[in-house]
């Protein structure tokens, strides 16, 4: 019975991507480039040497934790658009953490400052669960709000209290904090590349999400808010409380994120740090059915997608914006494939459809 | 407008089979209705009663068969070709937009009202009236869908499928959500109308078949089994051949002694939705071994006494004690934990997460038990034992435990929430209308499973506008009007009569004088 559901939303996945990408191609062919040579540039590109694949897990990894996290918010009932603002939040927490106590060791530091981004996260997004609990405020408003506050707090800090004081002194003002000490780095994986040990604690995330959602009685409270918040409240599970509980997990796995960029790749703060994960994440969480097993690879595809429209970019001069076109057709796709498949009357006429006009037997006209 | 339409002389369908993955829903179908009848579709549920009518307005494309009117063979892709021929369906649960008027919800339908920029409201009031009028059906066209009653509203889900010309009226279920004044009111209108229009009646109570139909088909499994002349036959002849076995719904015979005073609501003040006082100073007892009937008009606080004694609405003023323990205002768990049971009024989003698997439904209220966690992990193992226990013990038709609730029946949805609900051994248990819209095989388990509950000395408040429901199965019933409990009489001596003055909210005839004005507050035997 799973079995068959996995298959059948698996190949519902396959479908929409399908019918996405022939979307897309149509817009790559009015803008004059070839469809097929860019997809093959996208698809193919990153993973033709070792060092595209390791930069293609890279992307993959903040991917990989926002996605989690807002699989945790959609499956609890709350709708966590804010993962950008939780990133930044997390940024800031985890680079004050490592500025701010350098001479820890490394066992101790890294840990802290990993947990610094968590907590700055987990705040952010609190924020806006306990908006909805307590006040009905609709969550997506909020968490779009708290994106532009963070914004704005995450640009002030750095180009003021947090701005390295070198940039000062040499003027280029480049907007970025100071250089984490070293004991706040995380490991390289494969030396020479930017591949760090950030993947391998997002997928240890991953199977504690997994583990979390249906394995505990936390995770079994959370998802029956989600999935059906009167029945949860006549079997006396305090809906509103696990709301907020949701929040704070899903904004500390973007919190996270954040402080594994930090860490892991850039080693300060720098403007523009989140590039867009917080939003990519959500769709890398619908398209991976809202489970920590679609969402690993589904974070690997949209990785490769990343790097591969920058090198359509220079190779096919398709712009790489293309690729948020992309994931907002991919969006449009899966959002209309859930209510298609919620429409027996729908499914029907495109049976209809499919079956085309061969007259049925004993129904001619 | 409508005079372009030929009237329905005759419906007719040939052999209609429909197939959907893995079921048959609809199997060599045949069957006719011509003007001036009312024929009664009558099964179970899943028996394929609207999968055939979704059929007959193309809303689904038969597998194969053929459909006519009035001899010539017809093919519906919508809704709209349906109407185009004078078929029209009245849904179970009503199309109407609520914060629209009578008129405006018509205006919705009718394409001919639409005149560029310019929406002919007036036009569509006329057309209300006049249907309204030949029909005999009171319709205010400028009343908005909110103001008006379940029984309003579906006069005007009639008037409005009149006015788009059906002549063949599909009813599905008509009066599931009607209270038994506003049933019998419907089924005197229906009869009227007959005359002149072609009805098919979709129900599955019997009583309502009788009273309605001139012939009745049966479908059991898919397939017609049995065609027939109404009048020739008794209810329950008819039940047996809808089911398949014979029925007879059981009943209390009362007996045991009277437990001990087991819950008693004292002088209940609770709030409606709008802010109004819907339960205004109401009193209940109810014993242990006892099945207590609450009826009453829906609309007259059950939802808000139920949802009270559930911990899920503040209570103003007053007690609710379980065993002298004071539970008003307790929060939802805390009496849950007390040892109170509870059967929602709407399963399908209060009883299940109609997502979650039928094992995980079973634990809805004891997942963080001893039994089903350790340590604040899921006991896969235990809950599937449960689950298959549960399954077996109540009969709950699934194809595996793992199968989403909400794809059950009605039926077997409320043995998920019988099944969970007594296997926790509670001491009071609040059935909130526990068999609306559910077929008669699982109706007469449901009840069975409650006198049991009844004989092993649970008390039981049971919330039901089916009078037969009420009589059949309680040891006193309760009358609830305007918030208050107007009278409680011994089942034996309430009568469908005496039960229905009551719930308008008049004073008891039976025992002449013994009775006060009901304003003056609840009277006691």
């Amino acid at each position: 019975m799973n079995k068959e559901k996995l298959v059948y939303g698996g190949a519902v996945i396959v479908g929409v991507s399908l019918i996405a990408a022939l979307l897309v191609a149509l817009v790559l062919f009015s803008i004059g480039a070839s469809p097929l040579a860019t997809y093959k540039t996208i698809l193919t590109g990153p993973l033709s040497d070792v060092f595209g694949v390791t930069e293609v897990l890279v992307r993959s990894v903040p991917l990989l934790l926002v996605g989690l996290g807002i699989a945790i918010s959609f499956r609890s009932g709350i709708l966590n658009i804010g993962a950008e603002g939780q990133i930044q939040m997390g940024v800031l927490a985890s680079t004050a953490v490592a500025l701010a106590l350098p001479g820890l060791p490394r066992g101790i530091l890294l840990p802290l400052v990993l947990l610094a981004g968590a907590l700055g996260g987990a705040l952010w997004g609190g924020i806006a669960g306990w908006l909805r609990a307590r006040l009905q405020v609709n969550e997506i408003l909020s968490t779009v709000m708290l994106n532009y506050i963070a914004a704005q707090v995450h640009t002030f800090l750095l180009r003021g209290p947090m701005l390295d004081p070198n940039e000062l002194e040499t003027g280029s003002g480049t907007p970025q904090s100071m250089r984490l000490p070293e004991t706040a780095f995380l490991d390289q994986i494969v030396p020479g590349t930017r591949l760090h040990t950030g993947l391998i604690l997002a997928l240890v995330a991953a199977v504690l999400v997994y583990v979390l959602l249906w394995k505990t009685t936390l995770g079994y409270r959370m998802r029956a808010a989600g999935a059906g918040a009167k029945a949860a409240r006549y079997a006396g599970i305090p809906v509103e409380k696990y709301l907020v509980v949701a929040m704070l997990l899903a904004g500390g796995f973007a919190g996270l994120a954040g402080a594994v960029e930090v860490t892991g790749v850039h080693h300060r703060a720098i403007e523009g740090i989140s590039s867009g994960y917080g939003f990519a994440g959500i769709v890398v969480a619908l398209f991976g059915m809202l489970h920590p097993g679609g969402i690993v690879p589904s974070a690997i595809f949209f990785g490769i997608l990343l790097i591969g429209a920058d090198m359509t970019q220079r190779s096919a001069g398709v712009p790489a914006n293309m690729v948020l076109v992309l994931q907002g057709v991919i969006i449009l796709s899966i959002v209309s494939a859930q209510s298609f498949l919620r429409n027996p009357y729908a499914q029907e006429r495109l049976f209809r459809w499919l079956s085309g006009f061969r007259p049925k037997k004993g129904a001619q006209p | 407008m409508t005079a372009m339409l030929e009237p329905i002389s005759e419906l007719k369908l040939e052999g209609i089979t429909k197939r959907f993955p893995g079921v048959l829903a609809c199997d060599g179908i045949s069957l006719q209705v011509r003007q001036g009848e009312v024929l009664a579709l009558v099964g179970e549920n899943g028996a394929g009663k609207t999968t055939l009518m979704n059929i007959i307005m193309g809303l689904y494309r038969p597998d194969s068969g053929t459909i006519s009117v009035n001899g010539e063979p017809v093919h519906f892709r919508t809704p709209r070709d349906a109407y185009a021929r004078g078929i029209g369906m009245v849904h179970q649960h009503f199309m109407l937009v609520p914060n629209m008027t009578v008129a405006e919800n018509l205006a919705l339908g009718l394409k001919q009202l639409h005149h560029f920029m310019w929406l002919d409201i007036k036009g569509a009031a006329q057309k209300i009236r006049d249907v309204s009028e030949r029909y005999e059906l009171p319709v205010n066209p400028d009343a908005y869908i909110w103001q008006l009653s379940v029984g309003e509203q579906q006069r005007v889900e009639l008037v409005k499928t009149l006015c788009l010309g059906a002549r063949l009226l599909i009813l599905d279920e008509p009066t599931s959500a009607l209270t038994p004044q506003e049933t019998d009111d419907l089924i005197e209108r229906l009869q009227r109308m007959a005359s002149e229009l072609a009805i098919i009646f979709i129900s599955h109570k019997l009583n309502e078949v009788k009273a309605l139909s001139d012939r009745v088909s049966i479908l059991r499994h898919g397939a017609v089994v049995f065609h027939g002349q109404t009048a020739n036959h008794e209810p329950s002849e008819l039940a047996a051949l809808m089911t398949g076995h014979d029925v007879t719904l059981p009943r209390n015979e009362g007996g045991g002694p009277p437990g001990e005073p087991l819950l008693s609501v004292k002088n209940l003040r609770v709030r409606g939705d709008r802010g109004n006082l819907a339960l205004d100073g109401l009193d209940l007892e109810l014993r242990a071994g006892e099945i207590l009937g609450v009826a009453g008009v829906s609309g007259n606080g059950q939802r808000e006494f139920a949802d009270a004694l559930a911990g899920l609405r503040p209570v103003e003023s007053g007690e609710i004690l379980l065993e002298g323990r004071n539970l008003a205002n307790r929060s939802p768990r805390a009496i849950i934990d007390a040892g109170m049971g509870y059967v929602p009024e709407d399963r399908q989003t209060e009883g299940i997460v109609p997502s979650f698997s039928v094992k995980d439904n079973l634990i809805l209220k004891d997942f963080a038990s001893r039994q089903f966690s350790w340590l604040s992990f899921l006991r896969r193992k235990e809950i599937d034992r449960n689950a298959e226990q549960l399954k077996e013990r109540f009969d709950i038709r699934c194809p595996s435990t793992h199968t989403a609730t909400g794809a059950l029946s009605g039926g077997n949805i409320q043995k998920v929430i019988l099944a969970r609900e007594i296997a926790r051994g509670p001491k009071a248990l609040v059935a909130v209308y526990p068999t609306r819209g559910i077929d008669m095989g699982a109706q007469e388990f449901i009840h069975s499973q409650l006198l049991d509950r009844r004989r092993e000395g649970v008390g039981i408040v049971l919330i039901s506008e089916e009078l037969e429901e009420v009589m059949n199965l309680s040891d006193r019933i309760a009358v609830i009007y305007k918030g208050r409990i107007l009278k409680i009489l011994p089942a034996v001596e309430a009568t469908r009569e005496r039960l229905g003055i009551l719930m308008a909210g008049l004073a008891d005839p039976d025992p002449p004088a013994a009775s006060v004005h009901p304003s003056a507050g609840a009277a006691h035997e």
